[in-house]
């Protein structure tokens, strides 16, 4: 039996797939709530849909789900480069190689025939999310600490710059969210394999 | 007045499990109790009655573990930036929990600053008695737990000289601070001590104006702007966390930059 099931996704992988989808849900909706507080750009999001019910209740589930966020993110960072996931389903990677990837798409060409091989396009999405992940934790780090974290944030532009990349970050990270489920359901199969593993 | 935090779209299961993790076992079973049925209503109703007492312990659990870490983190020789006066935002925003025209006006010549607790030298301080300490300025980021930051100007007597003077045991944990109008918060000690930590009597170098917290304002660039109280008349050096305006209604305690 065991034999003819193919794990296309390994435990440790969904685990640490579904920690970050609550954390990262946390952090965006408590996110929401602090940008409220002081808004950047002239807009500000409606308080339905925000979390924590004032500036210091959103604060107060942002500084918890970073710890889950920061922990996970790194653990999955380690595992995939140790196991070496990362070169194997991520890489090669190439302009050409998207391009064409995004036309079969448009024209409806595109296998998922095997699940197990990311084509271009997801390649492209799954290494952007990886690197703003990486830059979304880095610029909320030096939003914390710009004083005691000061080469950090210098590497921003310092603290007001870091809050601009990490609002942008949080954008890009919604984005993603909203392309990743749409073709989640798209291709249910997909989402039953980050669940049960085939 | 306390205020809620409520949590609307939270996943209920998910809060209950990292929740219980966290707490002792007779918490652990009131809150099951309370939350686990009623966590999927919560998620069906988008209701936000529910859960609210035991997230809220959690959270300022987690918020006090987060104290301990940032006081691991803060280092007592790592400067604050400083600017030229060029980078000083104009005109410096005005912020409290009131508008302007309720800020309190103090008069200079009754006004006492009265130190007290773990010092020696136990004594009220009138305003002459500040000003003719020694001085000195510097330029550095306010950033404020709202998210917005601007650069001011501000002079006055490092705390940590002023603290010995006064014979302070700075074996103490906190200096706590209390204002004009009610306002107050506790300064662990290392960052009561920390060099740029500033008791300031002038901003841009004029005598502080009404707005910026006449007579006295303790500025502490390692800190949240909530964590520089103005309109200061009081300063005790204690071992008891005595909380502050804020602190007590669910900002972070350290909230260190």
């Amino acid at each position: 039996m065991r034999d003819h099931t193919i794990t296309i996704h390994p435990v440790w992988l969904r685990i640490m797939h579904w920690t970050n989808a609550a954390a990262m849900t946390v952090m965006v909706l408590s996110g929401w709530q602090i940008y409220d507080a002081s808004p950047i750009f002239p807009f500000r999001f409606s308080h339905s849909i925000t979390l924590g019910g004032w500036l210091g209740g959103g604060l107060l589930w942002h500084f918890a789900a970073m710890w889950v966020l920061m922990i996970n993110g790194a653990l999955y960072l380690i595992f995939g480069l140790v196991t070496g996931r990362f070169r194997q389903k991520l890489l090669p990677i190439s302009p050409s190689g998207v391009l064409q990837d995004v036309t079969s798409a448009l024209t409806g060409h595109l296998s998922h025939e095997d699940l197990a091989i990311y084509n271009q396009v997801q390649r492209l999405l799954y290494l952007g999310i990886i690197v703003v992940g990486i830059l979304v934790v880095l610029t909320g780090l030096s939003m914390w600490k710009p004083v005691q974290f000061q080469a950090l944030a210098a590497v921003f532009g310092g603290y007001d710059r870091a809050r601009l990349v990490h609002f942008f970050c949080m954008t890009a990270i919604a984005a993603f969210f909203v392309i990743h489920v749409a073709l989640a359901i798209l291709v249910p199969r997909s989402l039953r394999a980050m669940v049960i593993g085939h | 007045m306390k205020r809620r935090l409520i949590i609307p779209h939270v996943d209920g299961q998910m809060l209950v499990k990292d929740a219980a993790k966290l707490m002792t076992t007779a918490t652990r079973r009131r809150f099951l109790t309370s939350g686990g049925g009623l966590g999927a209503l919560l998620l069906l109703t988008g209701c936000d009655v529910v859960n609210e007492d035991a997230a809220e312990d959690v959270l300022r659990k987690i918020s006090k573990l987060n104290d301990a870490i940032q006081a691991r983190i803060f280092d007592q020789n790592q400067l604050a930036p400083t600017y030229p006066e060029s980078a000083i935002t104009r005109p410096f925003p005005f912020n409290a929990y009131y508008d302007l025209d309720d800020a309190p006006t103090i008069d200079g010549e009754p006004y006492r600053f009265e130190v007290s607790g773990l010092v020696t030298g136990k004594k009220l301080w009138t305003l002459a008695d500040l000003h003719a300490l020694p001085e000195t300025t510097q330029i550095t980021r306010h950033v404020c737990v709202e998210g917005w930051s601007a650069v001011g100007s501000w002079s006055g007597m490092p705390l940590r000289d002023f603290l010995k003077m006064v014979g302070a045991d700075i074996r103490a944990r906190y200096c706590y601070f209390r204002c004009a109008e009610g306002y107050a918060s506790s300064i662990d000690m290392p960052t009561a001590l920390h060099p740029q930590t500033l008791m300031a009597f002038k901003f841009d170098r004029q005598i502080l104006t009404r707005a910026y917290g006449f007579p006295m304002k303790i500025r502490i660039p390692t800190k949240l702007g909530f964590k520089n109280p103005k309109y200061v008349v009081s300063m005790e050096v204690t071992d008891d966390y005595k909380g502050g305006y804020w602190e007590d209604q669910g900002y972070n305690s350290f909230s260190g930059n």
